[in-house]
């Protein structure tokens, strides 16, 4: 029924837009599409997993330490790859295929530690309960998910549009030149960008793995081509776009695998997302992409 | 008099084209120092060089004694010369008191940058009727009182402005020097880079003429002003 669609939808939708703020924050901020966004999402799931098997760590400390994880990464691969290309001057395509690289380093690596098959939390270390509200059965796993998916969300805007942090990190998506001449330091921005949108895809790639209860070293790049989707059609490097974006895609492709095909849910997500940007090319909340020096 | 900043034999380069050969010039404490010469003469380029933006290929930028020609561009701000750049570099997707909070960046001093907010809004009344507006927004000459402004918010102990009067009608020309002769009375040393000659050269205490990255005459405001040479290159005879 359609109030339980709904919640999968709200459920599936936070994620993905999560995993999409972290992804636009990088493109607004460094001016690269980082495409090992869906890996370290993928690390994110594998880190947590690891966390709670071997460590016997709780879920929300296995959670905080995967954040910790795929932040790490996020931030090595701005100071060891993008550094060196920005140093340099590459070209925009540069960065961009460098982090395929990244990408595929980090799944054969998972690959190699975890094996191909098919990894599961143990049931015991997930939030167990389930309540009823009206006709809907809600697991208390959903409820966290959505809880921690909204809640990142909500600081992130907060810090972005009220800290001198958010102001200095708008005034290098406008044109690092005059963000120089403010006194910003902006490497070190650049550096807790990549920080922090890879913390944030690696949170989502936890809390999807919590969802399906399904981790693989592959699971990072269905979710890297709907990230890519999500920010194109909210509008690159807006994070409103990105959290509009993403609830936008959840209720798609949910609402189409339930009620059209389950076999083409993503097909008509996609279609749909198509169809809009034949109406608006630049997003939703699209801007020029071109940036000042 | 004493000397706040002294550049020796600065010279930037695009590649291997150089651009600035060889400057050598200082600015006292206290006064406005204008840098005046035609388009691609190599101002901007200083400017950014001074600023940290760009790496000099050779030479020593000197700032209230201390070599300041290697720290990067965020540390020069901090020791407190702020450049209002070319073409304002405002930020159109900030309100204007975002682009001015955002000025404090290097300032940690909360009740001092709400003394210097106060200021700022003082000189520029019309700044603050258009507070929460975007920058974008702004008319021109509107823009570059919001960039002056915005570089005081860093409590400057130096300002480098690149070519303020750029696309900005007379009258508003007039105000904005009007403005910059009342910062300086209040203590601000300023080095003023224009094209418009005759109006930097008449507030300047001292002026550098600069020509294809090198500097060709170096005297006082005044007696530049009545120099035929400058005459002839740049006032239109
Ligand atoms: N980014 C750049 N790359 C290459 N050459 C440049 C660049 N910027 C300026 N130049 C060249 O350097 C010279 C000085 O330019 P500039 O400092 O902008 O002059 P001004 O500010 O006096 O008009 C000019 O010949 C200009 O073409
Ligand atoms: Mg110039």
């Amino acid at each position: 029924m359609l109030e339980q669609q709904l919640l999968n939808a709200l459920t599936l939708g936070s994620v993905y837009a999560l995993f999409a703020l972290g992804f636009t924050l990088v493109f607004g901020v460094l001016a690269v599409i980082n495409l090992s966004h869906g890996a370290v999402f993928m690390v994110g799931s594998y880190a947590a997993l690891a966390l709670v098997t071997h460590f016997d760590a709780p879920l929300w400390l296995a959670i905080l330490g995967a954040m910790l994880i795929s932040g790490t990464i996020g931030l090595l691969v701005d100071v060891l790859i993008l550094k060196p290309l920005r140093a340099r001057n590459a070209p925009h395509l540069i960065p961009m295929i460098a982090t395929i690289g990244v990408g595929i380093m980090l799944t054969s690596a998972a690959q190699g530690m975890f094996g191909a098959e098919v990894l599961r939390f143990p049931e015991e270390t997930l939030p167990a309960g389930e309540f009823i509200v009206g006709n809907v059965h809600v697991r208390a796993l959903e409820l966290a998910i959505v809880a921690i998916a909204f809640i990142l969300m909500a600081v992130l805007f907060t810090l972005i549009k009220r800290t001198q942090l958010g102001r200095a990190l708008r005034a290098i998506a406008e044109s690092p030149k005059a963000a120089w001449l403010l006194g910003i330091n902006v490497e070190g921005l650049f550096h807790v960008t990549s920080f922090v949108a890879a913390a944030l895809g690696g949170v989502a790639g936890v809390l999807i793995g919590l969802d399906f209860n399904a981790i693989t070293p592959q699971m990072g790049q269905p979710i890297l081509h709907k990230g890519i989707a999500v920010i194109i059609l909210g509008g690159m490097g807006d994070i409103r776009g990105a959290l509009i974006g993403g609830l936008f895609l959840g209720f798609a492709e949910v609402i189409s695998k339930a009620y059209l095909s389950s076999q083409m849910g993503d097909a008509v997500a996609f279609g749909l997302l198509f169809l809009i940007l034949l109406v608006r090319p630049s997003g939703l909340f699209g801007r020029k992409l071109e940036r000042k020096a | 008099m004493s000397v706040l900043l002294r550049v020796r034999d600065l010279a930037v380069a695009y590649g291997h084209i150089e651009a600035v050969k060889g400057l050598t010039f200082h600015l006292n404490t206290g006064e406005i120092t204008a840098l005046v010469g035609a388009n691609g003469a190599g101002k901007s380029t200083t400017l950014l060089a001074l600023s940290g933006l760009l790496k000099p290929a050779r030479g020593k930028i000197e700032f209230d004694g201390e070599d300041i020609t290697a720290l990067p561009a965020h540390q020069i701000v901090k020791r407190g010369v702020v450049q209002v750049a070319e073409g304002r570099a405002i930020l159109t997707t900030l309100t204007v008191a975002e682009n001015l909070v955002l000025g404090a960046y290097t300032r940690t001093d909360k009740a001092e940058i709400a003394a210097s907010l106060d200021e700022v809004y003082a000189l520029f009344p019309r700044l603050k009727d258009r507070a929460d507006q975007f920058a974008g927004n702004l008319s021109g000459g509107e823009q570059q009182m919001l960039a002056i402004g915005r570089a005081l918010m860093a409590k400057p102990k130096l300002l480098l402005l690149d070519e303020p009067s750029m696309g900005l009608a007379p009258i508003m020309v007039q105000e904005i020097f009007r403005t910059l002769v009342e910062i300086n009375r209040r203590g601000l040393t300023i080095l003023l880079v224009e094209q418009n000659v005759r109006q930097a050269l008449k507030i300047a205490r001292h002026g550098y003429v600069i020509e294809t990255g090198e500097i060709v005459l170096a005297d006082s405001g005044e007696n530049l002003l009545a120099n035929p040479k400058v005459e002839e290159a740049y006032l239109g005879g």
